[in-house]
């Protein structure tokens, strides 16, 4: 069965359909990435998948629950995380504090409990701990644990807000332009990470990505979109062959 | 100086980082212990009104410090505090009991407030905060069987353990009560912010948008923040009523929630330490003026005193001060000497230097 499926996903703005009429799946495994041009719709499909944003139209199933009336803080619990564009992490803290707000979802601890910090707390900060520390370990961040963000270099921070995403032990991970602003080298470093997410923890990734040589060393399958609608579907060569796919970056031929 | 080796994740739990840590501490402990015996009666009356105003700078540190929403009304749960205790003991209530009913009252109230104004930001929250402070002007007024309409309430003697607290009478027992319900209050404090529901706080401080994307239920946190930033402050208001003695209307002006912004201000937005340091410094800074002024007078004859206003003024020009050179806070310039004793003789003058920040995209919230 599907891990994902959107159907028929339509939002608009006013008069603007930025989202018109969009349905794909997502298997188990894979690494699915969406790719268009500026202003296709990209990030706000995952606006709409992590429930930012109310759709007008259509329906997301995710492993057979729907979730299109989800409230937003509730997506990140049935394992469904997400990074963003612009880094948004919380500046004013340490790594090692971003990645531990990133199991919020998995706490189980009630606010009077923490206020006379019983014992359970303890514990559960413990756990907590160790699932992070194993993150740390996968995205080699132990340099950078205490390190505030605010202080941290732009690829650094990229790669903390993955880490922070995969804290939460999700099994679906949204990421939108991760190799965005990155030079050739993290993007090649990036591309590892990716593999080693799909194929060491077994996850599953939804991406959006404008960089065509790490969209087609990691993708399975490609989905083009251009204002709002999909244009094509299928491997990474197929869609930059398709002629619809070429016409919407680079305009049709003079006809003359 | 010191350099800690981390060999267990409690390291990082634990409210003291290593003994050197909780000694200083301890030794801070010891020092306010002995005040009554170190300080006159009438410096010990100025320590036990830092101790009360410390107190309700950590309520508003949690929800504008910590959570990142400014409120222009603190003062108004203050007087909820405050009235609701001394309301309580008139009509025969304990004291313990009556303090936690202000807490407990000033937290409700909060709580339920809090829906609908925090669905703002920004300017227009600071607005409807401040229409709060405005409000409970004339409530206090109106419900004149609670609050003794204009004339307001003086306070009883407080019994406890046997004993009769009363802030002229025994003033050593009035510190020593503020004293442990602000320890309490500040270990209680700490305890949320080095678990979920602190980090949690932190998170829709820094970005709403991405704490809701990791679970956070970003109106429930502010509502707990919000309401439990009340029930301290609600505190903070009844001991006030004991240390002034007599409340009214004119006791929790508009004047009183700016005062406590700007204490927070100075002494750094987002740190537990501010909230005291930012006390000592309103509590004292008019004390430092009248002795400063005293002095110019009796040796060079000028006359501070004819210039009304001179400490608003002055605490307006270190506002100023504070922000354009160190936003941090007094907090700010504490971590910058702690760090140059530590790292003695190595620090680097740059070590500090601001880098420049970009504003977040506004796009969404």
């Amino acid at each position: 069965m599907s891990l994902l499926q959107v159907k028929d996903l339509s939002i608009s703005f006013g008069g603007v359909k930025a989202v018109d009429g969009v349905s794909f799946t997502v298997e188990p495994g894979e690494v699915f990435t969406l790719v268009g041009p500026n202003g296709a719709g990209k990030s706000t499909i995952f606006n709409l998948i992590s429930r930012l944003y109310e759709p007008s139209g259509g329906q997301i199933l995710f492993d057979g629950q729907d979730i299109t009336s989800l409230p937003a803080h509730k997506v990140a619990g049935l394992g469904i995380a997400r990074t963003f564009q612009n880094i948004e992490l919380f500046d004013h803290s340490s790594v090692l504090q971003n990645l531990l707000i990133g199991r919020h979802c998995r706490r189980n601890t009630r606010w009077f409990e923490e206020l006379l910090f019983l014992p359970k707390v303890r514990r559960s900060e413990r756990e907590h701990r160790l699932l992070v520390e194993e993150v740390i370990d996968f995205l080699d961040l132990a340099p950078y644990r205490d390190k505030l963000i605010a202080g941290l270099p732009y690829g650094v921070r990229k790669v903390v807000e993955i880490a922070r995403a995969l804290s939460s032990q999700p099994k679906l991970i949204l990421l939108d332009e991760p190799a965005s602003g990155l030079s050739v080298e993290e993007t090649q470093n990036m591309a590892w990470w990716i593999e080693d997410m799909q194929k060491d923890l077994g996850l599953t990734v939804l991406m959006v990505e404008h960089d065509m040589s790490l969209v087609s060393r990691v993708s399975n399958r490609v989905l083009a979109v251009s204002e709002g609608r999909p244009l094509a579907m299928g491997t990474a060569a197929e869609v930059q062959a398709d002629p619809k796919v070429i016409e919407a970056y680079l305009g049709t031929e003079a006809t003359s | 100086m010191s350099n800690r080796f981390k060999s267990r994740y409690d390291d990082d739990i634990n409210l003291f980082e290593g003994r050197w840590h909780l000694a200083q501490y301890a030794i801070l402990m010891a020092l306010l212990l002995a005040a009554p015996w170190l300080l006159g009666t009438y410096y010990l009356g100025e320590l036990t009104a830092v101790l009360v105003w410390s107190l309700a700078g950590l309520g508003l540190m949690l929800i504008s410090g910590h959570t990142g929403q400014v409120s222009l009304g603190h003062a108004a749960f203050m007087a909820i505090g405050a009235f609701t205790n001394l309301a309580l003991m008139l009509r025969g209530w304990h004291f313990l009991p009556a303090l936690l009913a202000s807490a407990v009252t000033s937290g409700v109230i909060g709580a339920i407030i809090s829906r609908p104004i925090l669905r703002m930001s920004g300017i227009y929250l600071a607005i409807a905060t401040l229409a709060l402070s405005i409000i409970i002007e004339d409530v206090a007024i109106m419900a004149e069987p609670i609050t003794g309409g204009v004339a307001g309430v003086f306070a009883p003697p407080i019994a406890l353990f046997g004993m009769e607290i009363d802030r002229y009478a025994t003033p050593e027992a009035f510190y020593y009560l503020c004293l442990a319900v602000l320890v309490l209050v500040t270990l209680g404090y700490l305890n949320l912010l080095r678990s979920a529901s602190g980090r949690s706080f932190l998170a829709v401080r820094d970005s709403e948008v991405s704490a809701r994307a990791l679970g956070v239920n970003v109106a429930r946190a502010k509502t707990l923040s919000f309401s439990l930033s009340c029930a301290i402050t609600g505190l903070a208001g009844a001991l006030y009523a004991h240390l002034a003695q007599a409340v009214n209307y004119e006791s929790f002006l508009v004047l009183i929630s700016i005062t406590l912004l700007l204490q927070i201000v100075i002494g750094g937005l987002g740190s537990v330490h501010g909230a005291f340091f930012g006390a000592i410094v309103v509590v004292l800074l008019p004390q430092l003026i009248a002795i400063a002024s005293d002095y110019l007078d009796n040796t060079a004859g000028i006359q501070i005193a004819a210039y009304p206003g001179l400490d608003t003024a002055l605490f307006a020009l270190l506002i100023l001060l504070m922000v354009i050179y160190e936003p941090r806070g007094l907090y700010g310039v504490w971590f910058k000497v702690r760090t140059w004793l530590q790292l003695f003789p190595l620090y680097r003058k740059g070590m500090f230097r601001r880098t420049r920040t970009y504003l977040k995209t506004e796009r969404q919230r």
